[in-house]
């Protein structure tokens, strides 16, 4: 009985399958293994590949400013101590340190030119900024990227960068939880920009009023010291965009340090 | 297909089911770092984190 059962079960093996058996056999295999590879993708994009492209950001950032810290330390102590005009009867009495210094020339295509640091989005959160918003070549790689249409650092007008929500490292993941206040720290040679969060608007994809000099008033004269920053709205849908607007509050130059809050991830 | 490859692994069952997982980690390994990376790349995602006209 046993015997036999055994037998049964052992012996098809053995049996001659029809060609057309064994290729309709392989067909189907060779689908479930298609199917477990675009299964595989799709997860590796959301978990291994943010993990990567993070890491790659945070040494991209470090080494950015590494650059900084000590090719560029004669440029930012001529620069950088002169007018604390704390009198407050010069030109610009709303800098501790005076006028931030005109940008230095206009970075390269895909070239990062600068690190943000959102405290808000994790103590640990610094990304490179990169010149450009092409996917393929800036945002892909896990930071923000900038407008090349508009301003500086620092710059009266608006500076305005896009970065991911939903993959490739998700950097403005929470990018909806930004508080009235809250700080964005904008890191060049010459120092550290801070703005200060005002406030979110959904527009749609076309919504380009969003990065002009004075967001959503063309062809205005600007005054305020912008920052901007796109994203995609809803999640996974991306029907919209959200938009977070900062203004420039306050800039310290490399020669005096870090802002506190960040200061420990600056030399990191 | 793949109960032909497993029949090509030689040796006793424990050294089969060791080289399956060592191979399978090599492919894994594979996708990860190479392959994937190079699709993402070749997939041109639409330019669905900013304005334009």
């Amino acid at each position: 009985m046993t015997d036999s059962a055994q037998g049964e079960l052992r012996r098809p093996r053995r049996q001659k399958r029809s060609p057309v058996s064994r290729v309709i056999g392989v067909f189907g295999e060779l689908l479930i293994t298609a199917g477990l590879l675009v299964l595989l993708f799709l997860g590796w994009q959301f978990t291994l590949n943010g993990v990567i492209l993070s890491n790659q950001q945070a040494s991209d950032a470090d080494q950015l400013i590494d650059g900084w810290q000590n090719g560029g330390a004669s440029d930012g102590a001529t620069a950088a101590p002169v007018a604390p005009n704390t009198d407050g009867t010069t030109a610009s009495p709303a800098f501790a340190y005076g006028e931030p210094p005109a940008p230095d020339a206009a970075p390269g295509d895909a070239e990062e030119f600068a690190v943000v640091y959102v405290p808000r989005f994790g103590s640990d959160f610094k990304k490179t900024i990169a010149e450009g918003v092409d996917p393929r070549s800036v945002l892909n790689k896990g930071g923000a990227g900038h407008y090349t249409t508009t301003q500086m650092p620092g710059e009266v007008g608006n500076f305005a960068i896009a970065a991911h929500r939903d993959g490739w490292g998700s950097p403005f993941l929470k990018i909806n939880e930004l508080q009235l206040g809250d700080k964005i720290y904008v890191e060049t040679q010459a120092g550290w920009y801070t703005y200060t969060f005002r406030g979110l608007e959904y527009v749609t994809p076309y919504g380009v009023g969003v990065i002009d000099p004075v967001p959503q008033v063309p062809n205005a004269a600007p005054t305020d010291r912008i920052l901007t920053m796109t994203s995609c709205n809803p999640l996974y849908v991306a029907s919209e965009r959200i938009i977070a607007y900062s203004v420039l509050t306050d800039w310290t130059p490399r020669s005096v340090g870090a802002p506190a809050e960040i200061s420990g991830l600056v030399g990191a | 297909m793949y109960a032909t490859l497993w029949r090509l692994i030689p040796g006793p069952i424990w050294l089969r089911i060791l080289i399956v997982l060592v191979l399978l980690a090599a492919v894994l390994y594979l996708l990860a770092f190479f392959v994937f990376p190079w699709v993402d790349q070749m997939t041109a995602p639409s330019q669905d984190v900013t304005v334009d006209r």
